[in-house]
Order: C-alpha cells, then structure tokens, then sequence
C-alpha cells in the first residue's frame, strides 16, 4: 500500500496539468479576482467582506470540483481504459486498492488546497482564519466525501480517458453556478437558491462560508451533502466497472 | 506432472458462446501452446484458467487450485501477461517493477529480471516511451516478479517486428529452462512450431487437437516433399522401395518425392548407395498451417 501510494503520487506529480488546475488555478483566482474585482473587498450591511469567507469558499469548491470532476474520473478511467486496472487484478493486490490511493491522493491535494486558500486569505486579505474550525473541518470531510462518490459515478460512467474530462466540464460548470460563482447565492432568485440548496456544491459552499465567518452550518445544508454522500456512493458501488 | 488441468471449460457471454468444450493438461516445465484464429475462444480459455472470469461450465485446476475459489492462492503461483494490458505513461522501468515487487510475499530480484529481460539500460525510462518489444519484455517481467510457478503469455509478439519477436522468443525459451511452466497464447503458427513442446488447436471454442508441432502435422499425412536433380539416372522403383514413400513426380530433370517419416534421409542415404548426388536439394515440409487446414477446413490465418 504504501509503495503504490508513493508511485502513484509521484506519477500525479508528474502531471503538471493537473497540479496546475487543482491547486494554483483556484490560488491565482482568489488573489487575483479578490484583488480586482471591485467590491470584492468592502464590507457589506453585515459587515461582511466578499473576500472574507464567501470567495474563498468558492475557491475551495472550485479546487474540489476540478479534483472530482476531471483529475479522478481521468486518472481512473484511463487507468481502465488502458489495461492497468486489470493487469493489478492478475496480481495478489486487488484493483481496489488503486481506487483507495487514488481517493487517499486527491484528498491530500485538497487538503493542500484548502490550506493554502486559508493562509492565503489570512495573509492577502488581512482576513480571520475559519471562526468555527471544527464545524469547517466537518464540512470541508463530508462535502469532499460527497464530491468524490460524485467523482467515481462520472468515473463509472465516462467511456474513455479522454471523454471523462468533457463529461467532468458538463458537471462542474453547472455546479459552479449554483453554488454562487458568477451570481452569489444571497442575490439569487428564490427558484434558484432552492436549485443551489438541494446541488451538494450549492451547501458545501455556503456551509464552508457559514463555518469561515464563524457561523454554524444549516442542518439542511448538513443532510443534502449527507445524502449526497449516500446516493452517489450507492451509484458508484453499483456502476464502477474494473475493465 | 500435471500442473494445469482444464475440462469439458465452457464459456458463454451474452451474445455468443466464447468457449464450447475445451479441455487439456500441462505438465510441469512445458512450453504449452494454445493456437487458433483471432476469436476462437483461446483468450478466454486463458482469462478462466488464471481466474479472471468464471467459466458457466467444466473444472479447471491450476496446481491443485480451482482459479475462482482459490483466487488469492493462485495469484502467487500464476502470472500472467495480458494481451494488451498497459502501464501508466509515465511510469518508469524500475518504478513498475518495483511496484509489482511489493504486490507478492517473496518476489523475485527485480533487478536481475530487468537484466534478464533485456531491459536493464532502461529503467528510468518511461513507459510511454518503451518501443512495442520492451513494453512486451516489461510485461514478461511483471507477470514473473512473483517468482510464478506457471506464466501465461497471452499474444506476445503480437504486433511486434521480426527482430523483437525473435528476442522474444528467446526470453521465453530462457523463461522455460528457469523452471517455470509456460502456457502460451498466439495465432502465430511459426511462433507455436518454434517454441511449443505441446499444443492444442482451437477453432470455434473447441479443441481439434492437442500434440506435439510434430505430431500435430504428421497426424494430418505429415506430408513432406524432397526435391532434387540426380547427379545420374534413378529409376521411380528405387525410390518407391523405400520406406515412408507415397510417390514420384518428375518435372523435366527434377525429382520430387513424397510422403511421410524421415523422408529427407531415407531418400538422400538410398541414393548415396547408388553412387547418385542430389543436386539443388530441397525439403518442403507440412506445417502446422496444413494441419489446421486438415483439421478444421480453414485456415489458420
């Protein structure tokens, strides 16, 4: 376990690309966007900056989703696809276990991410770190969790290698706008904002905002990515094909 | 000793049936061939016995292990090389093999296999960048990392140029007097001649016949075919007295003779005691291509 779990990490080290996407993209988008934008930065009637919580928030996701949604199924997919998985399975080591490093990999990568978006807002924005850490830390494990069972149904699904990133991109744009990417979610319509409650990104960036700035999460938020958890788990179960 | 045996196998996928009834022994420390046409059922012959697929019908037991039940166990007494089963692209030489290595109880040195295999200046290169015969030559390598009692090699050459499947060949040869059982898959009836001590031809999910290359040609005639030109007159009686001939053609000055056993010698000693040189003297030979066509009505390729 521990030897794959090194090679591996040493072939996801070796894809640049991916790095690229997952941890600097969203690094670059927070300083660089939080910087420009104007209003980013200026308190609103609660006193809130945009910059404190909410947009870092949504880096996180952004960072989450790219793993989920294009690193994994690419890696995993292929994987199949070429043969890899089954020439494990004439070994005493079950492709199972693939799956597990893979998981144990981007979890590292988003953990990475995620701190490195948190001591980026403290240290570009002069922002507090998360007011309630361990509601954040709770929230940050069970969205990851259910984004990944996410990750493994589009696994599951991609025909190949190369159709799993587009098939990602379908997924992940969708769910950026929902959870408040180019509208936030206070300015949405009510019609959307229940749309944005009930899409396991929409909670997870609201219930990291909440648990940033110091607030406790909604249970409602709490259950949709539970539940998200379930389904999609369930689905992966069920849909995950070795060859 | 019988290290693999397989009955009455049978396979069915949803829409055609991949295995009809197939059943043969190994022996321990044999070259086994299995040779057929492009869908005859002889990858999924192999996929069963390693216990990559469940057979719907018959037993197949690999040193005393049933594949599917005995799974774990069987896993370090067989390795397999799977026909078109890649790497990561960017995976290096001695990472595989090393990775490979930590899969199994007692592995090999992976670094005297790399040797071995031919491959020691290019362990720090990656896979994408191997050519078909290292790639082929890596996969050796892995499926016998676990120190294998039986390997299958499963369209080996395939796709390979006539210098790297000649290496190849060699490897497997070297493989073979290491102790290791092989059970090898090709449609290559050139590649069978050259490297099987036995062989079973599929056709259709079937077994035609299991024997030796030789035994294999000579049950369908063995028809061979000495041609020469006589360095004197030799009467059609003299050569028709020998054992093992069938018949005698003459094209102008040449001779042809046909028919079976140790023809060549038995012409080319007759005719020494008459005092006659066979002048251009060439032996054509059935090969396993006749035999299959005998057997099964088509061609092997």
């Amino acid at each position: 376990m521990k030897k794959m779990l090194l090679v591996e990490t040493k072939l996801y080290l070796r894809d640049w690309p991916s790095l690229a996407f997952s941890i600097a993209l969203p690094v670059v988008l927070l300083v660089v966007l939080g910087l420009t934008i104007p209003g980013m930065g200026e308190a609103t009637e609660t006193g809130e900056r945009f910059v404190d919580a909410q947009w870092p928030s949504l880096m996180v996701l952004l960072s989450l989703l790219t793993l989920v949604c294009s690193v994994l199924p690419a890696v995993l997919t292929t994987y199949r696809e070429q043969g890899v998985l089954r020439r494990m399975s004439t070994t005493p080591v079950s492709p199972a276990r693939m799956l597990t490093v893979q998981l144990v990999i981007n979890l590292a990568v988003a953990v990475v991410a995620t701190a490195i978006l948190v001591v980026g807002t403290m240290l570009v924005f002069d922002a507090a770190p998360p007011g309630q850490w361990p509601g954040f830390v709770l929230v940050f494990l069970l969205g990851t969790a259910a984004l990944m069972a996410m990750g493994l149904v589009i696994a599951a699904l991609a025909p190949n290698g190369k159709a799993a990133p587009g098939i990602g991109s379908l997924v992940m744009f969708p769910l950026m706008f929902v959870a408040g990417m180019w509208i936030p979610r206070q300015a949405m319509p009510d019609a959307l904002r229940t749309v944005s409650d009930y899409s396991v990104a929409g909670p997870f960036a609201q219930a990291l905002k909440d648990t940033w700035a110091g607030h406790a999460p909604q249970p409602l938020h709490l259950i949709v990515m539970a539940a998200g958890l379930v389904v999609f788990g369930g689905l992966a179960v069920r849909l995950f094909r070795w060859e | 000793m019988k290290i693999i045996e397989v009955r009455n196998l049978r396979k069915q996928y949803p829409k055609h049936l991949a295995v009809d009834d197939v059943s043969f022994e190994v022996a321990e420390g044999e070259i086994f061939g299995i040779l057929g046409p492009n869908g005859a059922g002889k990858t999924t012959t192999v996929e069963c016995v390693a216990g990559l697929r469940a057979p719907d019908g018959g037993t197949v037991r690999v040193a005393g292990l049933d594949p599917r039940r005995d799974r774990a166990q069987l896993r370090e007494v067989l390795g397999m090389q799977l026909q078109s089963a890649n790497l990561p692209e960017k995976i290096k030489v001695w990472e595989a093999l090393d990775l490979y290595a930590s899969f199994y109880p007692d592995p090999a040195d992976w670094n005297e296999l790399l040797e071995r295999v031919g491959l020691g200046h290019k362990r720090h290169t990656t896979f994408k960048k191997l050519s078909g015969g290292q790639r082929q030559r890596l996969s050796v390598a892995l499926a016998l990392v676990g120190r294998p009692r039986v390997a299958v090699l499963d369209e080996l050459t395939t796709g390979l140029d006539p210098q790297a499947r000649r290496d190849v060949w060699e490897l497997v040869e070297q493989i073979r007097a290491s102790g290791v059982t092989i059970v090898l898959v090709t449609h290559f009836m050139e590649e069978a001649e050259r490297l099987c001590d036995r062989l079973a031809l599929i056709d259709a999910g079937k077994v035609v016949a299991t024997d030796t290359p030789a035994g294999l040609i000579e049950q369908v005639g063995g028809e061979q075919r000495v041609r020469f030109r006589p360095s004197a007159p030799v009467t059609d009686d003299v050569l028709l007295a020998l054992p093992g001939v069938r018949a005698v053609e003459r094209h102008g000055d040449q001779v042809a003779v046909s028919g079976a056993g140790n023809l060549a010698a038995t012409v080319t000693l007759a005719l020494a005691r008459h005092d006659i040189v066979p002048g251009d003297l060439r032996i054509e030979q059935a090969t396993l291509d006749d035999a299959f066509l005998a057997l099964t009505g088509r061609k092997l390729s």
